[in-house]
């Protein structure tokens, strides 16, 4: 464990759990790395209590808020009130001395407030100057979020701070620009800030929401009904406030002859990481995390070694925690070992560490949602029933209760031990929405 | 010894061997810990050997049979007595000197032994086990060595000869220069490390510092290649930073060579580390007379820290045993003592936090076994607990071998209960449950303990199973001890374990040979 006196970086651990033991011509390793930041022993850390922080004494950050102005947010009207309410309240969260900027959105982006290109940095004043421009905003118009979320980008850039952080909400689809036109500009803000996005109502699509905010590793809600929204910014904009340190990376070292089956985030949420390693000297390699408040996370390793002989024993791969350091170089805040060794101990080799079993089990949960539910939409309901039923088996057997419940109003259950279900005849689409969109979310291991 | 050169392939992969490699080229196999080749090396003893000048009174031949042997009348042991846990409690001539109380499982006559003799008296108590009822025993106990020389505890010099070939640094050559320093013994059998194949110190790419310097030193040394491939450096944490490939650690094969006894134990070809250990060393009775021990432990794997608890267990009961012994306690009680002390030792363990890295799924208290073997000038006891063994073997092959200790094994409950026959009991997959262990789990500490007095010379052989389940009848064992084991206790403690690596080596193997009846120190020495 890397401890450091530099009080606005946490300290890190990675604990890493699993069963090194192979049968002989074993080569599949896995391995669960728990990563747990705790704020670098400070009173008055911007994660436990925000409010200590003097202005200007927490981390430096800057945050962006994306309201969708589109004409659908007048289809209810509390749908804009709600939005308008909401931003006031992130508003109201912000942290003395953070710097701040609202856009409205629409097939264009629009700065709300401070405008001319700057940001704002919050104090009483600035909180309710932004507040009064938040009246003028008026619903008319389309939907092209890559622009709002480039307009975010480039006023984030002109403030010299550690965080910068992105809140983005919609109702409707991306109707005003190309697929491809969104996910460039989710590659060119990739890196540059963070952002979570939420969709409102029920008029959006779920897989455009969670692909903005797994892009900008943020995260992604619904909120079906407008007057939930002012409470949901208020702890996005806390949690916002909460980060300590940004781009830190999940480096992997494997040796020679190792190959990578997968990197996932596994908890809070499953959110699979193999395809965006970057290189990071030889045989190692980086995958954002994002920022880092106070929190835990765990990952999930695969990864297939070379078949060596009984009794042998190798280092599989190393798990670091790293932050780049000014000079470019990066800073390891800690490390875990993940080892392979072989047996020919059947009872060491054949048991699965729970840890592993556990989140195997709950990437399958998040996976076998999004089949049926993509099943059930094609009307494919024999398979949507093999899915959720399985689904409600593996959130049963796991103890994963939220999901558990979301799926209940989608299928009527059985028996939930054997996933028996049937679908039901008639579901709200906010409940459906909602189960595709915290499908991911996972629960850690059952004490 | 090994000789690098000697092999034409590794042992562990077959892989063709240049001459002078250390290590395989494909597989990264420690020659080092290569099984010897099964022949005797040419190069003889420049020195005699203590047994065989300059202490005549040793000399085999002369040492008469026990009259007490006539339940075993060919063994020649005049088994003394045995002892357990819970026996009935008889005043011994030891306990006239030490005011404690000896535990006697048989409680036969008592006799009283003349003060201030030595412990080769011992064996003319004459408590008579239950195969020598009527011992009046033999004299040969004062026929033992005698000698006057230095007996102190300086034996231990010789533990500086503990080390670890397979770190990467620690070449053979290093071997030469550990040995010259303790010429004053000048052990033939020592010269089985300068084999013909010239296992010089130039023969070998690395340098070969001295590990007495080096081992304790923090100083940066220099970046150590991977055994493995040969490629990487090795990391801090022990992994290469190429292949990632483990690198040998100390444990994976030591030696150590006393006076009068050698240990060898090896990790074998299956396992991932060395969960055996043992501890050797020259002690010395109250009387000055010498006294060799040898505590040999095997990890239960099953158990948590393994490794841990066989090395506690091993230098706790040697610790006591030596105490005890220059106080002038009765060998057979101190190996008692001993054997309670090792298991304190590692109960110990299990109150100690369990480092964060080690996430066993089954926590549970460490555990080992333990056999140890004290060998005095006319006794040799034994004690046990597990199913680790000690063997007799007579140098003068024509008398039996005979296996000195009775394992805790469910194979062996079975065998004494007569619900099985041995061949049927060894077959079961149950065989090596054990019923006797060290640690914080065990019901209760049965220390079993029994007293020898053999009428000739011999060897004996304290092993884990690692050895003998490749040489599990005593016959089996003595066919497997070289002819002059009494003479290079070492060279036989390696050629034995070369066996078990033969054999396959699925268990680590560790071996230590006392030749009987202990030498006085440096008897043999030019």
């Amino acid at each position: 464990m890397a401890i450091f006196s530099k009080s606005p970086v946490p300290q890190f651990t990675v604990d890493v759990y699993q069963n090194a033991y192979l049968p002989e011509g074993g080569r599949e390793v896995n391995a669960i790395a728990t990563v747990t930041s705790t704020g670098g022993g400070t009173i008055g850390s911007a994660v436990s209590a925000p409010h200590l922080y003097a202005a200007g004494a927490g981390p430096s950050a800057a945050v962006a808020v994306m309201v969708d102005c589109s004409g659908s947010m007048d289809y209810p009207p509390t749908k804009m009130r709600g939005a308008r309410d909401a931003t006031a309240a992130a508003v109201d969260a912000l942290r003395d001395g953070v710097h701040f900027a609202v856009i409205g959105g629409t097939h264009v982006a629009t700065e709300v407030y401070p405008g001319d290109g700057r940001l704002a940095v919050a104090s009483p004043q600035t909180r309710a100057q932004a507040k009064e421009a938040l009246r003028k905003l008026s619903a008319g118009g389309g939907t092209a979020i890559g622009t709002w979320l480039r307009l975010a980008d480039r006023l984030l850039a002109t403030a010299d701070v550690s965080i910068r952080h992105g809140i983005l909400l919609t109702d409707g689809r991306n109707e005003h620009e190309s697929p491809d036109a969104l996910r460039a500009s989710l590659d060119a803000c990739a890196g540059r800030f963070t952002c979570d996005a939420r969709g409102v109502g029920t008029d959006w699509e779920v897989k455009e929401v969670t692909g903005i905010a797994s892009a900008l590793l943020g995260t992604a809600d619904i909120v079906a009904d407008p007057a939930g929204l002012a409470a949901d910014f208020t702890r996005m904009m806390e949690a916002a406030m909460g980060k300590e340190v940004a781009d830190v990376s999940l480096r992997l070292w494997t040796p020679m002859g190792v190959e990578i089956v997968f990197v996932k985030q596994v908890a809070p949420t499953v959110e699979d990481l193999t395809a965006r390693r970057t290189e990071a000297g030889p045989r190692a390699g980086d995958y954002p995390t994002g920022s880092w408040g106070d929190e835990s996370r765990d990952y999930h390793i695969c990864v297939r070694v070379p078949g060596a002989e009984i009794g042998q024993e190798m280092l599989a791969a190393r798990v670091s925690l790293v932050v780049p350091a000014a000079d470019g170089t990066a800073q390891t805040l800690s490390q875990g070992l993940v080892r392979a060794v072989w047996t020919d101990d059947m009872a060491a080799s054949t048991s699965i560490n729970p840890q592993v079993a556990h989140y195997t089990g709950q990437a399958e949960l998040a996976q076998v949602i999004q089949q049926g539910l993509d099943a059930r939409k094609l009307g494919d309901l024999d398979g949507a029933t093999a899915k959720l039923g399985r689904a409600v088996q593996l959130a049963g057997a796991s103890g994963n209760e939220d999901t558990a419940r979301l799926l209940s109003k989608v299928v009527d259950v059985v028996d939930a031990t054997t996933g028996t279900v049937r679908l039901k005849a008639r579901v709200a689409e906010a409940d459906e929405m909602t189960l595709e969109t915290r499908s991911t979310k996972t629960v850690r291991v059952k004490k | 010894m090994h000789q690098p050169a000697a092999l034409s392939t590794c042992p562990s992969c077959e892989w063709p061997l240049e001459s002078g490699d250390l290590y395989c080229g494909a597989c990264g196999y420690d020659l080092s810990a290569a099984p010897e080749p099964p022949r005797d090396h040419p190069t003889l003893a420049v020195n005699g050997r203590p047994g065989d000048a300059a202490a005549p009174p040793a000399a085999p031949a002369d040492w008469p049979t026990a009259p007490g042997a006539a339940a075993e009348p060919d063994n020649g042991l005049g088994t003394v007595e045995t002892q357990d846990a819970g026996d009935v409690r008889v005043r011994d001539s030891a306990d006239e000197r030490n005011g404690q109380h000896v535990h006697h499982q048989n409680q036969s006559h008592s006799q009283n032994q003349r003060p201030g003799q030595g412990q080769g008296q011992d064996g003319r108590l004459g408590h008579a086990g239950p195969s020598s009822p009527s011992v009046p025993s033999s004299p040969s106990g004062q026929t033992g060595p005698t000698g006057p020389t230095g007996q102190g505890l300086d034996g231990r010099q010789g533990l500086d000869g503990v080390r670890g070939v397979g770190d990467g640094r620690d070449v053979p050559g290093v071997r030469d220069g550990l040995d010259s320093r303790d010429g004053r013994d000048g052990r033939g059998g020592r010269d089985g490390w300068d084999g013909p194949a010239g296992a010089g110190p130039d023969d070998y790419p690395l340098p070969a510092p001295d590990p007495r310097a080096t081992a304790p030193a923090a100083a940066p040394a220099p970046a150590k290649v991977c055994v493995a491939c040969r490629a990487g450096s090795v990391a801090a944490d022990g992994y290469c930073e190429n292949c990632g490939h483990a690198q040998p650690r100390e444990r994976d094969h030591m030696e150590q060579e006393l006076d009068a006894v050698a240990a060898v134990s090896d990790r074998g070809l299956r396992h991932h580390r060395n969960e055996d250990a043992f501890a050797i060393s020259s002690a010395a009775l109250a009387d000055g007379t010498p006294a060799a021990v040898a505590i040999v432990c095997d990890g239960v794997s099953s158990a948590t820290r393994p490794d841990e608890a066989s090395l506690a267990a091993s230098r706790a009961a040697s610790a006591s045993l030596e105490a005890a012994l220059v106080r002038g306690t009765h060998p057979q009680q101190a190996m008692h003592d001993a054997i309670l002390a090792a298991g304190e030792a590692v109960n110990a363990l299990a109150d100690e936090p369990v480092p964060a890295r080690e996430h066993h799924p089954h926590q549970n208290a460490p555990a080992c076994t333990l056999v140890g073997a004290v060998v005095t000038g006319g006794l040799l006891v034994v004690g046990w607990v597990g199913d680790s063994r000690v063997y007799w073997v007579p140098v003068d092959r024509t008398g039996p071998a005979v296996r000195l200790t009775e394992d805790d094994s469910w194979a062996a409950q079975m065998v004494a209960a007569g619900l099985m026959s041995e061949a049927e009991a060894y077959a079961d997959e149950r065989a090596h449950a054990i019923t006797g262990w060290l640690g914080a789990d065990a019901y209760e500490l049965e220390p079993h303990t029994a007293s020898f007095k053999p009428d000739r010379a011999g060897v004996v052989v304290v092993c884990t199973d690692g050895l003998w389940n490749y040489a599990e009848a005593a016959e089996e064992m003595a066919a497997a001890v070289p002819a002059d084991a009494a003479e290079r206790p070492l060279h036989s403690a390696q050629v034995l374990v070369g066996h078990a690596l033969d054999g396959g080596g699925h268990d680590n193997v560790t071996v230590a040979v006392l030749p009987f009846p202990a030498a006085p120190r440096g008897a043999g020495s030019a």
